[in-house]
């Protein structure tokens, strides 16, 4: 009776590694500290993923933040006329978005946030030609995907092997594996700086709060001493 | 009346203070609750979450008051407002994660300050009241939470709240009107979030804290339990008419306590300046898409502090095509404990005291509630299913309730097996 019990008892700790059956993901190079990285991430996010993704709750100056300046920003980033306090909004309305492709395009403000860098950075990657798609693309972490592949004149085309399920290379881009990755690795550095801008200041901060309660901490306990001393 | 031998400003000081002492009970009311208030002088670890538990509380209630400045409860703005707290309010991120993170300390210092009554008999006589005032605050912090959770309106916080209010439409007769009045609507709609807003902001705080006030006033008149059941009124000095084992409040527990603050205080920035989500069980990675009441996710979860009482929700299985049977067991689960002091019937209170039958049946209840914690935080197809013999049936289903029988079992069968227990003999005072 004793052993079923305890066979009961410990079961969940044994079966826990069946669990994760999900599909793989790289692992993002992401680098909050890393300036040039997140421009340049910034940069192919406002040519590239604005036109159809807003991110409305991001502000154009924040990019202040990664080290541009407002002129820089007003000359490179601002393609439309909007002002450098505004929001990164995208002209086409939902409802013409979703006449127009199918799906209105999620808004990419936090979409690192409720994604994962790592399945942003494989997403941007794994996108492969599919014939039985409406839009001839479809993708390794997003199974019949809306998006087609905007990067594609970079990146090149890739097929998916239907046996070993590996991507292949078939038809080059303008840049090469590596130079694509990285390409990719700064976007996706960008959206996760993107997601939470204060992210930087959170974790600075954070070594001064716990040092200084780490120095409150010794002075309670030494008040304490010294009022218990006389209690037995 | 004025002291020569003090300065003019302590004299100042106490012309004011028996001006108020004429009018109101100020210092009568220091002295009966902190610097004359004999708490036993024995309180362990355990005994630091009753006041962190009343600090997390008025945490909550500041950080909430300049969210509220902030934050729009509609569902056109709701979750745009939560990112312009996160971005454009100065310290906005900072006051969002306090909360938000001040809402999963809650239920942690709670939880070890209700486990902390169980295990040394807090809610033995003459406590009965206190308890039942904790269990009451309990409630009311589940409904605060879950009101709460609505209010960012990411699809975590919408489709949660679309479960919870839709059981209550399994109760009989009377369900459906009740889950259409909770919402407002016929499903989870602006008109939701804004009454929710209302319960979260004014009427839930208001209960909460008269609550509080009334488990505070029930615990100073008979007196503080501790680690070893003792009495501690029963021995009093014969001059003084003080406990022999007490001591005052203030300055012994009030300085005491503040190493507590310190040590929770480290714990509780190490999560919010350097792990907000904890890993998806504060803030889940889906709460940060918008609700959209088109798109169902595919794998619902509450919130960490509610899934032993989901999982119990989720493992009790229709009777008759109705729910009804899962909903009453997971309300039976969260009100057992009120029923705690007339259930145990040991002639000891503390576990020091109580023998190894007793403690066998609380693991049991230990090693259930955190069980059943993990499985309500995953599918219930997560470890595959059983064969034929089972009849294909989930894996974690039938995990889950076996240990919601050992749940219920702890409760219903503590009459027998606290009476059975082999005490050991309580001493008159109380030890180190």
């Amino acid at each position: 009776m004793k052993k079923i019990l305890l066979a009961v008892l410990l079961m969940p700790f044994f079966t826990l590694a069946i669990a994760s059956e999900e599909v793989h993901l790289d692992k993002a190079p992401i680098d909050a500290s890393n300036h040039e990285s997140l421009q340049r991430g910034a940069r192919t996010f406002v040519n590239y993923c604005l036109n159809c993704h807003s991110a409305n709750y991001m502000r154009y100056n924040r990019l202040l933040d990664i080290g541009l300046t407002e002129k820089q920003i007003k000359d490179n980033l601002l393609l439309a006329g909007e002002k450098v306090g505004d929001t990164m909004k995208v002209a086409m309305s939902k409802k013409d978005a979703a006449k127009w492709l199918g799906a209105a395009p999620p808004d990419l403000s936090v979409e690192v946030r409720a994604r994962g860098a790592d399945w942003v950075y494989t997403y941007m990657r794994g996108f492969y030609r599919d014939s039985t798609r409406p839009t001839g693309w479809n993708n390794t972490v997003f199974d019949k995907v809306g998006m087609p592949h905007v990067l594609y004149e970079l990146q090149g085309e890739q097929v998916l092997d239907p046996e070993t399920h590996e991507l292949k290379l078939v038809k080059p881009g303008t840049l090469s594996e590596e130079q694509y990755d990285a390409f990719v690795g700064d976007l996706t550095n960008f959206m996760a700086y993107m997601a939470e801008p204060a992210k930087q200041q959170r974790n600075q901060l954070g070594w001064f709060v716990l040092l200084f309660l780490g120095l409150l901490l010794v002075l309670t306990y030494k008040l304490k001493k010294a009022y218990w001393k006389d209690i037995h | 009346m004025t002291d020569k031998n003090k300065s003019p400003l302590a004299n100042a000081l106490d012309d004011t203070l028996s001006w108020v002492d004429a009018r109101f009970p100020l210092t009568s009311n220091i002295k009966a609750h902190l610097t004359e208030y004999y708490a036993p002088k024995n309180f362990n670890f355990w005994y630091f979450f009753g006041s962190l538990a009343l600090m997390v509380l008025v945490l909550q209630i500041l950080t909430g008051i300049f969210l509220t400045m902030h934050y729009k409860p509609d569902a056109e703005l709701a979750f745009g407002s939560v990112e312009y707290i996160m971005r454009d309010v100065p310290w906005g991120w900072l006051i969002r994660y306090m909360h938000s993170t001040g809402a999963s300390m809650f239920f942690v210092v709670v939880y070890l300050h209700m486990f902390r009554g169980i295990i040394y008999g807090s809610y033995r006589a003459p406590r009965e009241l206190i308890w039942l005032f904790g269990v009451a605050i309990f409630l009311a912090l589940m409904g605060e939470a879950f009101f709460g959770y609505l209010l960012p309106w990411g699809q975590m916080s919408y489709w949660g709240a679309q479960v919870i209010v839709n059981l209550f439409s399994a109760i009989p007769f009377i369900g459906p009107d009740v889950s259409e009045w909770l919402r407002g609507d016929y499903l989870v709609s602006d008109a939701t979030l804004n009454r929710f807003f209302a319960f979260h902001v004014i009427a839930l705080p208001f209960v909460l804290a008269g609550l509080v006030v009334a488990h505070l006033i029930a615990l100073h008149e008979v007196g503080s339990n501790n680690p070893d059941g003792v009495e501690i009124k029963k021995l009093k000095d014969k001059k003084t008419g003080i406990p022999l084992d007490g001591i005052p409040f203030h300055p012994y527990y009030t300085v005491k306590d503040l190493v507590g603050v310190s040590v929770f205080l480290i714990v509780f920035s190490a999560i919010v300046f350097f792990a907000p989500e904890m890993g998806g069980y504060f803030l889940e990675a889906n709460n940060f898409v918008p609700a959209d009441p088109l798109k169902t996710p595919a794998h619902i979860a509450p919130v960490w502090y509610f899934t032993p009482y989901y999982s119990i929700l989720r493992a009790v299985p229709p009777i008759l095509n109705s729910q009804f049977p899962g909903v009453a067991a997971m309300g039976l689960s969260v009100v057992a404990f009120a029923f705690l002091p007339w259930l145990d019937k040991s002639p000891v209170k503390s576990i020091r005291y109580r023998g190894t039958l007793y403690k066998k049946w609380l693991a049991a209840f230990v090693v259930s509630f955190l069980v059943l914690g993990y499985l309500g935080t995953v599918p219930s197809n997560i470890w595959g299913q059983f064969g034929a013999w089972m009849g294909g049936a989930d894996r974690a289903t039938v995990v889950a309730r076996f240990f919601t029988a050992v749940y219920f079992l702890f409760f219903i069968l503590m009459p027998w097996y606290s009476k059975k227990d082999k005490t050991k003999p309580v001493p008159d005072r109380v030890t180190g």
